[in-house]
């Protein structure tokens, strides 16, 4: 069974992010960028497919500038067996990236896609649901964990009220949940490694995809700022304070 | 054009946060039609048709409905769709699982967790974590959006019953199947619709400390949250995780005891109008946004909070 693992370079998430003064967007330049931490945990699941038997081939695939092919040689130290890396489109709406993403699955035809619930930039989550619908391949969503069972998959996936468990037949799309598994860190060896295996760069002309703009961005502000609290010494001042000055208990 | 949102519920009772999203659409002032599709779901429909602003219910009832699977449910809704200027649904996990499909299936942009709708085709959304906002314009013709429950308020009934109309549209789903859900049972309040909310984070050390939090919210009415740490080490099941990844909430009071206050539990909880926080480390980020701190080994002050509330 081959795996294909999209993932995305973004800001580390722990970072304190900076609005730019002029309202364009979030300050990238000097930031720290690492690999999204969904999609981490959809490398570490591919790998672990792959070292339980079940899957053949892990094929790992980022959108973006030059600069996201880090992220694949970081995803190829992890255990991947090639990267894809697709050329252009930085910062590309979730259809266009679905769009790009089903043009490679038409030509690398694997029997499943994993990739992160969300990015934790721009808090989407709906790639692996739109390219689902396009490839009219069936979802798996928020996988908190999965099997694979001769030519069908059984994904549980995190709800609002606690956990739902669906068998969706081969090939299939899973977006990963934060409790899917625990990440591991590459190796020295395996960076090294990583540094011989396959990466191939495809432009965007050559999958034949034409992106469209569908949603323009016409500002980003802060949030509004809070008012600064107040410390208290005691229990009893924080009951009093609670109901006679912010009212919200009686 | 007209509005059409897609209800959420159990088959039995639309869920509230259903009612919030009719009441962000009224901004568009189109009129507002309704989807419920399930299986034996007349009672939501009717719900449904009883609610203030809503003047048609669309019926989709089949057993193929029952589970809510995402590969049937997009191919209904994109099919109900053609008629409608704008599909909205509530930015839970079912509609997060479903209207993207519904987005891939039409070829159009889908606008995520709206806070606030500023005309028909522009929204404010927030992204890294609710660290920035941004305002966002949609090119589509058709616009699809997933609706933040937790900015707006429930909308009311109105004592009327708008007409419900069958929908005959039978879709199987031939490559996915439902096969179990595990539904956590709990006799407090819902953590999004909660109007207090007590969440415990690591300090608590262990599953048995945190019966104290349930005690805590118990004698104020309120749903327990958790931070991530807490559940992954075991002390809550998943679905009482607030932050970026789990459940977003604004009640009137969020009280938090022994969170750290990392972004991504920040995320979840910062819109709430009052916020406490109890926490042994003085310079705990959670203190920041804080409106009243209390410094101090939590073991010592929960028993004492829970006695003098």
């Amino acid at each position: 069974m081959k795996v294909l693992v999209a993932i995305k370079r973004v800001i580390d998430p722990y970072v304190k992010i900076r609005v730019k003064s002029d309202g364009s967007g979030v300050e990238q330049h000097n930031v720290k960028m690492a690999i999204n931490p969904f999609c981490e945990i959809a490398i570490e699941e591919a790998v672990r497919m792959k070292e339980a038997g079940s899957a053949s081939e892990v094929v790992v695939v980022s959108i973006g500038d030059k600069n996201c092919q880090e992220q694949l040689r970081t995803a190829l130290a992890l255990g991947a067996d090639r990267a894809i890396h697709i050329e252009g489109a930085t910062q590309a709406e979730p259809l266009n990236i679905a769009r790009i993403l089903y043009a490679l699955v038409k030509s690398e035809s694997p029997d499943l896609v994993i990739m992160g619930k969300q990015s934790i930039d721009s808090d989407n989550n709906q790639v692996a649901q739109m390219l689902s619908a396009m490839s009219g391949f069936p979802q798996g969503t928020f996988a908190s964990k999965i099997d694979v069972d001769n030519g069908f998959i059984k994904v549980t996936r995190e709800i609002d009220g606690g956990l739902e468990t669906v068998k969706l037949r081969l090939p299939a799309v899973v977006s990963t949940d934060l409790r899917l598994n625990e990440p591991r860190y590459a190796s020295l060896p395996n960076i090294m490694k990583a540094k011989q295996k396959p990466m191939e760069v495809i432009s965007l002309d050559n999958l034949g995809v034409t992106l469209s703009q569908n949603q323009e961005i016409l500002a980003v502000s802060s949030p509004p700022t809070r008012q600064e609290g107040t410390k208290v010494g005691s229990v009893s001042e924080l009951v009093d304070k609670l109901k006679n000055e912010a009212k919200v208990i009686s | 054009m007209s509005v059409l949102i897609i209800a959420e519920h159990d088959n039995h009772t639309l869920s509230p946060e259903t009612s919030k999203v009719i009441t962000a659409s009224q901004s568009l002032e189109s009129d507002c039609h309704v989807l419920v599709a399930g299986y034996q779901c007349r009672d939501v429909a009717e719900q449904a048709a009883g609610i203030e602003g809503v003047s048609k219910v669309l019926l989709a009832d089949h057993p193929v409905y029952t589970h809510w699977l995402a590969e049937n449910m997009s191919a209904l809704i994109a099919e109900v769709s053609a008629d409608y200027s704008h599909l909205l649904m509530a930015a839970t996990t079912t509609g997060k699982n479903v209207l993207p499909r519904v987005a891939g299936l039409l070829d159009v942009g889908l606008l995520a967790d709206v806070v606030s709708i500023e005309s028909a085709d522009t929204v404010i959304r927030p992204i890294y974590a609710g660290n920035a906002l941004a305002k966002v314009k949609s090119l589509d013709s058709k616009k699809l959006i997933t609706v933040r429950a937790s900015a707006f308020d429930s909308s009311a009934t109105s004592g009327e019953s708008a007409p419900i109309v069958e929908i005959e549209k039978v879709i199987e789903s031939p490559n996915s199947e439902y096969v179990s859900s595990e539904i956590t049972q709990s006799s407090r309040p819902e953590l999004p619709a909660a109007r207090v909310v007590v969440s415990g984070g690591r300090g608590l050390g262990d599953k048995a400390h945190f019966a104290m939090i349930e005690r805590l919210a118990d004698k104020l009415g309120a749903a327990v949250g958790a931070s991530r740490a807490a559940v992954d080490a075991g002390f809550v099941s998943n679905d009482l995780q607030v932050g970026q990844t789990g459940k977003i909430v604004a009640p009137e009071l969020y009280i938090a005891v022994g969170i750290s206050g990392a972004i991504q539990h920040l995320a979840g909880m910062k819109d709430a109008k009052v916020i406490v926080a109890i926490n042994k480390d003085p310079d705990a980020p959670i203190f920041d946004i804080a409106d009243y701190g209390l410094v101090g080994d939590l073991f010592e002050i929960l028993p004492e909070l829970i006695e003098k509330l």
